[in-house]
């Protein structure tokens, strides 16, 4: 099932009642959301993800747009009708319940001829169990249970009544970071057995990268770009996006274009054609740097992080704009320096320039 | 060793105060009921045994006050605690005037008794001047002249019992209230998601989750009822057992000070008898209790 979102927005009155305009929490979302595919809502926090979230879940009115589920015009339906199954960021299990009531809970509120006999309920529960790996913890209640499994059984809860659209508010963020990374592949694992579409809402990029099929990322309410993980990080529209995919995070230079060349101080870096002068922010990849004694770009040493296969190669530079410069650069390679200064020359499909005023990217 | 030193230490002022104003009188109280013609002025009394309690068991103002103590409590217990947690559950459902309706709700709670029942009195009772406003009311729609004050013993008990459910109420709202402002928005939110019938919302979710205090609330309801006397005398006056609405602890304080008083054997046994029943109802409670109450 797609779902398609048409100019939808949603507003709040300000809680500061001084300030007479709305937040707008949701601005304009325009895009379609492919049918049976895992998407990933990526942005910082306050930026309406939940939000977004919640009104494609029907928890939330939109102010002005529409929604569609296929062809179905959803915008006026309860959630109850829309058929969406919603896993909760702390899971919201009930906890008189033990896991297989939790579980059944949904099934039993299906009246009239969708009505199940106690052993087709029972049927779908275990099946739900199963697809989450949850058998054996039947008869424990939540607070039983580690976070891990909190969060199968939330799934499995959101799961057994097969809907059409599965939805997930910051699904990993309450698991420790070795049970983050083996929920999110099973998480995968899920989606992809069960062809249902997939929206789930995070502020981590690793994890919106590491499984969507597509990410959205967003800010301040507005949709900043969306597509295929690698396609944004591979060409970001906007600084935002740059710095906020990807880690180590992208360094970030003032520098101007001049002549048809981009500048960070006096050291050339890249060409640009066909770009007229004036300030950009150049932002480089850390994997974009290479070693390079004969290198345009020299910086100052500052330290050097081993982390086995790679080394993060920690420099300086007057015209950054962060704390510090991470380059990555393979352990083996040997790393010069000449009066307290590296030199490298940058891989140019790892370095973006953005508008000095408007952020936007200047596609070369 | 030390540490239990200052451990009895700190508890020891408790265990003073508590030792004389409570296990002392309780245990003098177990001693008066076993001793058979206790006199008041030599302070002796001619033998031990079971009369005292036979005595009372035996006396018809006894019967007729445990008749009405068990009619209160089994009346308004359920009622007032089912009736409060409508009330709360409205609340929290409202926004608009929430502040006020919960003012108004909680009023009975910082009015006096006795200023309670002169307000009973003016709807209820029948005077020179006046039938009460109620008994207009209901002469208005056709009914008869209901004297609910010194009248037939149905329309007494239930001016008592309206009575006594509008006193405990407010606190039974304030305290539902809070507990059902406590659960967590999340599960009302996963139950709707789930299409969940209101009802079934309400029994499957907010029960449970509040049931700790509705167990609290029907504990103390049913003590509260047991002890029943204040609430009697603000309506029908001292002489409780001429107006046939005493109850057992209204029987305690008249076999102690009333006009047929002096005789603390009769009372303490008369005490003791509703500490069993008490005792006995509150075990019951606590069992029902370990099936139906979820406690985080």
């Amino acid at each position: 099932m797609k779902i398609v979102l048409k100019h939808l927005t949603k507003r709040f009155p300000n809680r500061n009642k001084k300030i007479k305009d709305d937040v707008i929490a949701v601005n304009d979302f325009d895009f379609t959301i492919p049918d049976g595919k895992l998407i990933g809502l990526l942005g910082p926090s306050g930026c309406g993800k939940s939000t977004a979230l919640n009104l494609i879940c029907g928890l939330e009115k939109p102010s002005e747009g529409k929604i569609f589920f296929g062809e179905r015009d959803v915008t006026e339906l309860a959630p109850e009708k829309r058929g969406v199954g919603l896993v909760f960021q702390n899971y919201a299990l009930y906890p008189h319940l033990t896991v297989y009531e939790n579980i059944k809970f949904p099934l039993e509120n299906f009246r009239g001829d969708k009505k199940l006999t106690k052993e087709e309920m029972d049927a779908k529960v275990k099946e739900a169990a199963k697809l989450v790996q949850i058998e054996e913890l039947m008869d424990r209640r939540p607070n039983e249970m580690s976070g891990g499994q909190q969060q199968r059984v939330a799934i499995a809860r959101a799961l057994v009544k097969m809907p059409q659209v599965l939805l997930l508010d910051e699904p990993l963020s309450n698991l420790d970071a070795r049970l983050r990374l083996q929920t999110r592949e099973e998480l995968k694992r899920i989606q992809l057995e069960t062809g249902i579409t997939t929206v789930f809402v995070t502020h981590d990029q690793e994890e919106a990268m590491s499984i969507s099929d597509m990410i959205v990322v967003m800010k301040a309410g507005v949709l900043q770009q969306m597509g295929k993980p690698q396609d944004i990080y591979d060409d970001p529209d906007n600084l935002f996006v740059a710095s906020f995919l990807g880690t180590p995070q992208i360094n970030v230079f003032k520098g101007k274009v001049k002549e048809g060349r981009v500048y960070i101080g006096e050291a050339p870096v890249l060409d640009a054609k066909g770009v007229k002068d004036g300030d950009v922010y150049v932002a480089i990849r850390p994997e974009g740097f290479i070693l390079d004694e004969n290198g345009p770009f020299a910086c100052d040493y500052v330290n050097r992080e081993i982390m086995g296969r790679d080394t993060s190669l920690i420099v300086s530079h007057p015209d950054f704009t962060g704390e510090k410069i991470r380059g990555i650069i393979s352990s083996d390679d040997e790393v010069k320096i000449d009066d307290g200064k590296v030199r490298f020359s940058l891989k140019p499909n790892k370095v973006f320039i953005f508008d000095g005023s408007s952020e936007e990217r200047i596609r070369l | 060793m030390k540490k239990n030193l200052t451990a009895w230490l700190c508890l020891l002022p408790a265990i003073l105060f508590l030792g004389i104003f409570m296990v002392y009188p309780l245990f003098d109280v177990l001693v008066y009921s076993f001793e058979e013609g206790y006199n008041f002025a030599s302070q002796s009394f001619w033998g031990t045994g079971l009369y005292n309690y036979s005595y009372v068991l035996h006396d018809p103002f006894f019967i007729q006050a445990l008749k009405n103590t068990f009619i209160i409590v089994i009346i308004t217990v359920p009622l007032s605690t089912g009736i409060a947690l409508l009330i709360s559950l409205e609340l929290s459902q409202i926004k608009a005037l929430r502040d006020f309706f919960q003012t108004v709700y909680f009023l009975p709670y910082v009015t006096n008794t006795l200023a309670v029942g002169l307000v009973f009195m003016i709807l209820f009772k029948k005077t020179a001047y006046s039938d009460g406003l109620i008994s207009i009311l209901i002469q208005f729609f056709g009914g008869p002249s209901v004297d609910f004050i010194d009248g037939p013993y149905a329309a007494k008990m239930f001016v008592m019992c309206f009575y006594t459910i509008w006193i405990v109420m407010p606190f039974k709202i304030l305290i539902l209230t809070s507990a059902l402002a406590s659960v967590n928005e999340m599960y009302y939110k996963a139950a709707v998601v789930d299409d969940t019938p209101k009802w079934r919302i309400f029994y499957k979710i907010t029960l449970p989750m509040i049931s700790p205090m509705v167990f609290y609330l029907v504990i103390t309801g049913f003590i509260g009822a047991f002890k029943a006397y204040s609430d009697e005398v603000a309506l029908f006056g001292t002489d409780l057992n001429a107006a046939g609405m005493n109850t057992i602890v209204g029987y305690v304080y008249d076999m102690l000070y009333g006009n047929s008083g002096g005789y603390p054997s009769y009372a303490s046994a008369a005490a003791l008898i509703l500490f069993a029943i008490v005792f006995t109802i509150t075990t019951i409670n606590l069992m029902v209790s370990r099936k139906t109450v979820y406690y985080q």
